[in-house]
C-alpha cells in the first residue's frame, strides 16, 4: 500500500492508540495536517505552540500515557522549547512532532528554518530528524518507547516536509521499532540491597521520602504495604503528591522549602532516609553540608545518574520503585515506632496553632481559605492544575490529595503559564473528572489564550485565580530579602471577569470569604467552563519557608498572627 | 583526570550529543576521540575528562542514558594502556640535526619527513612521554604540532565490547487513552 509520509504519521499514531493532538498548523507541517483532515484523530487547535507542549505534559501527567504535540518548523518549534523543558524535568512521556523545511534546504537559513534538534538537545530525552518517509513510522514508533520507558521525557521528531509529501510503501511490521542494544547493566548489587535491608530493621526514627517515581511505576499499592508493614511514616515531595493518600496518619506532607515544620524537623532529626522516586532536589534538601546529618539515607531510584548526584547514600538500589519495593518488602520487619510517631504529632501540634485555618473570620479572604475550601467541597475528589508561585505552595498545602495522579503542577522548571494547557490536556485525558485549574494572576496571563481553546472545544474546566494584584512568591522574596522594595512585582491584570466573558466564558468575583463556598458550588453546577476571580489578601506570604540555601530546618515560621489585611477594594 | 570508554551508534549528531552532555554537566573535555570499531554501526570514544571521580561517575551514568550510547565506561581505576600519537614539526638545520635524531631516538620517536629547515617526528606514547619529547624539541624551536588525544584500552582479559547485536526489534508501548 503507497501511503504519503503524512499519511503513515497518521496511520501510525492512530495505531499506537493516540486519540488526541495538541498542535498548530504551518507551512512545513501542512502536509500532515492535510492528512490529519482525513483521519480519526482529534486534532485540538490551540493558540500558541507553548500551550500545545504543556497540554500534551497535562495530558500524559493525568493519563500516564503519552502525549502529543504537534507543531510548525521554525518559530511553532522554539514557542514549544518552555514546555519541553518542562516535560524534561519532570520526567513527562511527551512526543513532539515539528515539520521542517525540506530536506534540500537543511542548513541554508530558509524561511521558517530552524535547527530545532540542536536546539532541544539538552532538554528532550531523544530527538530525531526524520527526511525519509519509509524512517517515519519507525521512528514515531521509537519515540513513543523512549518517551514512556525507564525514567520517562519528551521525545522530538523532526520530519522534513519532502518527507510529508512523498510516498513509499507502508509496512507496519517492516516498520518495528529498531533502538540500538544497550549493555544491560546488572543493577542488582546484593551487598547494597543488605545493607538496605539492616539499615531498615534497625532504624529507630525513619522518615520515607516519597517521589514521583512511585507514581510512574505504578507502584502505589506496594508503597502502601510497605508503609503499613514497616511502619514508617511518609513525607512527600510536591510531585510525589497523590502517591499515597494525604489524609492517612502515616502520611506526614509535603517537606522542602514550603514544607510544614514538623516534616522538615523529622527530617532533620531522623536517622534513616528512605528516598523512593525522588532526586533530593534543591528545593527539598535546603543546604547540603546541614542535611538530615544523623540519617543514614537508602536511595530507591530507576535512574543511575541521580545516586549521589545531591546527597551521598549509604545504600543505592538502582530500579524500578515497585520491583523494588516488592523485592524488600519480605525482607522487612514489622516495627513497633510509636515513640517516634507520637513525638512527630507533638511538633505538628505546634505547628497547627499558627495554621491560618485555625484562626477566626476576620472578614479577609485569603488564598489559604480559597483552596481549603475548594478541597472540601469537591471532597479531594478533583483533579488540580496549578501554576507556579505562593498559589502552588498553598494548593500543595491546603488541597489533601488522596489520589494519584490528581495534582499536576510544573515542579522542576516550575514554569509559570503552566496551568490553565495542562489543565486542558488533562480534561481530554480524563473527560469524567472534575478538572480545576489553580492559578495566580501573573501566571495566568501568560497563557491565558488558550481560553478560546476551552470554547472552541466545548470543555468544561473550572478556573480558579488566586489574585492578589503582584507576583506574590517574588514579592515574598522582596518582602523577606530585598527589604521590601517591590521593584517589578505589583501587576496590573486585566478585569478577568469581563475577559472570560469576552470569550463567552461565565465568570463571578469573589471578594469575602463567605462567597467562596457557594461560588464553586455554582461553578461546579455549571457543564460548562467557568472561571472564578478571588482577590485575595495582596500580601500574604507562604509560610513556613525555608530561605534558599539556608539549612531545612531554619525556616522561617508562620506569625502567630499571620493576618495582613492588605485586600484592595474591589 | 578520568579516563571513559564509551560504545555509540556509528551516525550523524553522536558526537554532538556527547559533547552537549558534558557541557551541560560543566565538565571540561581535555581529550575526545572516536574511530570506528569492527561493527560499522558501532564506534569508539575515548574520553578523557577534568573532573573527580563522583563527576566520572555521573558522566558515564549520563552517558548511558544517551539512547545513541550502548555503554560507557570509566576506566580511570583499572589496569589500562593509554597512547597518544603527535606529529611534531621541529626547526632543523644540518648543524643541530644529528643531535636532534638522537633525541629522538631516546624517546622512541621516527622521524617521517626531513627538509633543509625542518624534520618532522612521529611519536607514541603515553601523554608524559610525549610531553616529555615536547619539552627537549622546544630549544630547537617546534613549529607546528598535531595530537591525537587519548585512547586507552583495559589490559588483558578485562575486555570492554560492545553489546553484541547492534540493534533488535522492540515492541510498542501505547499511550493509555482515556
Amino acid at each position: 500500500m503507497k501511503l504519503t509520509g503524512a499519511q503513515i504519521l497518521c496511520e501510525t499514531l492512530e495505531r499506537l492508540g493516540v486519540h488526541h493532538i495538541f498542535g498548530y498548523p504551518g507551512g512545513a507541517i501542512l502536509p500532515v495536517y492535510d492528512a490529519l483532515g482525513k483521519s480519526k484523530l482529534h486534532h485540538i487547535l490551540v493558540r500558541h505552540e507553548q500551550g500545545a507542549t504543556h497540554m500534551a505534559d497535562g495530558y500524559a501527567r493525568a493519563s500516564g500515557g503519552v502525549g502529543v504535540a504537534m507543531a510548525t518548523s521554525g518559530p511553532g518549534a522554539t514557542n514549544m522549547v518552555t514546555g519541553i523543558a518542562t516535560a524534561m524535568l519532570d520526567s513527562s512521556p511527551v512526543v513532539c512532532i515539528t515539520g521542517q523545511v525540506g530536506s534540500k534546504f537543511l542548513g541554508s537559513d530558509a524561511f521558517q528554518e530552524v535547527d530545532i534538534t540542536g536546539i532541544t538537545m539538552p532538554i528532550t530525552k531523544h530527538n530525531v530528524v526524520v527526511t525519509k518517509p519509509e524512517d517515519i513510522a519507525r521512528t514515531v514508533r521509537e519515540a513513543f518507547i523512549i518517551a514512556n520507558s525507564g525514567r520517562p521525557g519528551p521525545v522530538l521528531v523532526d520530519i522534513t516536509k519532502d518527507a510529508q509529501q512523498a510516498s513509499t510503501d507502508f509496512d507496519w511490521d517492516a516498520a518495528a521499532p529498531k533502538l540500538p542494544t544497550k549493555r544491560i547493566r546488572n543493577n542488582h548489587d546484593q551487598e547494597e540491597f543488605d545493607r538496605a535491608v539492616e539499615l531498615l530493621n534497625s532504624a529507630k526514627r525513619p522518615v520515607i521520602l516519597a517521589g514521583r517515581g512511585i507514581m510512574l511505576s505504578g507502584a502505589m499499592p506496594i508503597f502502601e504495604q510497605f508503609v503499613r508493614t514497616s511502619n514508617i511514616p511518609v513525607a512527600m515531595t510536591l510531585l510525589g503528591i497523590g502517591c499515597f493518600p494525604a489524609t492517612d496518619p502515616m502520611n506526614l506532607g509535603m517537606m522542602g522549602m514550603h514544607g510544614e515544620a514538623w516534616v522538615n524537623t523529622a527530617i532533620q532529626e531522623a536517622d534513616l532516609l528512605i528516598a523512593v522516586g525522588m532526586r533530593f532536589d534543591d528545593r527539598v534538601t535546603g543546604d547540603l553540608r546541614t542535611y538530615a546529618r544523623n540519617a543514614r539515607k537508602i536511595h530507591i531510584e530507576v535512574d543511575r545518574a541521580e545516586i549521589n548526584k545531591n546527597v551521598k547514600v549509604d545504600a543505592a538500589i538502582i530500579g524500578d520503585a515497585g520491583e523494588t519495593l516488592s523485592n524488600l518488602l519480605p525482607h522487612v520487619h514489622e516495627r513497633d515506632h510509636s515513640a517516634w510517631l507520637a513525638y512527630i504529632k507533638e511538633l505538628k501540634g505546634d505547628s497547627a496553632v499558627r495554621d491560618i485555618q485555625s484562626l477566626p473570620d476576620s472578614g479577609h479572604l485569603y488564598a489559604a481559605h480559597v483552596i481549603n475550601d475548594l478541597w472540601k467541597v469537591t471532597k479531594g475528589g478533583a483533579i488540580v492544575v496549578t501554576d507556579v508561585g505562593q498559589h502552588q505552595m498553598w494548593e500543595a498545602q491546603y488541597y489533601h490529595h488522596d489520589r494519584p495522579r490528581s495534582l499536576i503542577t510544573s515542579g522542576g522548571l516550575g514554569t509559570m503559564g503552566f496551568a490553565l494547557p495542562a489543565a486542558i490536556g488533562a480534561k481530554f485525558a480524563r473527560p469524567d473528572a472534575e478538572v480545576w485549574v489553580v492559578v495566580g494572576d501573573g501566571g495566568f496571563q501568560m497563557t491565558m489564550c488558550e481560553l478560546a481553546t476551552i470554547v472552541q472545544e466545548k470543555i468544561n474546566i473550572k478556573i480558579a485565580i488566586i489574585n492578589n494584584g503582584y507576583l506574590g512568591m517574588v514579592r515574598q522574596w522582596q518582602e523577606f530579602f530585598y527589604d521590601k522594595r517591590y521593584v517589578a512585582t505589583p501587576l496590573v491584570a486585566p478585569d478577568f471577569v469581563t475577559l472570560a466573558n469576552s470569550f463567552g466564558i461565565r465568570a463571578e468575583r469573589v471578594t469575602t470569604r463567605k462567597e467562596v463556598v457557594p461560588m464553586i458550588e455554582s461553578a461546579r453546577n455549571s457543564d460548562q467552563a467557568v472561571l472564578l476571580d478571588f482577590r485575595v489578601e495582596q500580601e500574604d506570604s507562604v509560610y513556613p519557608m525555608v530561605p534558599a540555601g539556608a539549612s531545612l530546618h531554619e525556616m522561617i515560621r508562620r506569625p502567630n498572627n499571620p493576618l495582613v489585611e492588605t485586600a484592595s477594594e474591589p | 583526570m578520568q579516563t571513559i570508554v564509551a560504545y555509540v551508534q556509528n551516525k550523524p549528531g553522536v558526537l554532538n550529543r556527547v559533547a552537549s552532555l558534558t557541557r551541560r554537566l560543566a565538565i571540561n573535555i581535555d581529550s575526545l576521540t572516536v574511530g570506528p570499531t569492527e561493527n560499522e554501526e558501532i564506534a569508539r570514544m575515548t574520553i578523557c575528562a577534568h573532573t573527580d571521580e563522583r563527576g566520572a561517575l555521573r558522566l558515564e551514568a549520563s552517558l548511558e542514558k544517551l539512547v545513541d550510547v550502548l555503554l560507557a565506561e570509566n576506566i580511570s581505576d583499572r589496569s589500562m594502556l593509554e597512547r597518544d600519537l603527535a606529529l611534531i614539526k621541529v626547526a632543523a638545520d644540518q648543524q643541530n640535526r644529528p643531535h636532534l635524531m638522537e633525541l629522538i631516538k631516546v624517546f622512541r620517536g621516527r622521524v617521517v619527513d626531513v627538509a633543509p629547515e625542518s624534520l618532522i617526528v612521529e611519536v607514541s606514547g603515553t601523554v608524559d612521554k610525549i610531553d616529555g619529547l615536547l619539552e627537549v624539541l622546544r630549544p630547537f624551536g617546534v613549529l607546528e604540532m598535531a595530537r591525537t588525544g587519548r585512547i586507552a584500552m583495559t589490559r588483558g582479559s578485562d575486555l570492554l565490547r560492545p553489546p553484541a547485536v547492534p540493534s533488535s526489534g522492540s515492541k510498542d508501548t501505547a499511550p493509555a487513552s482515556s
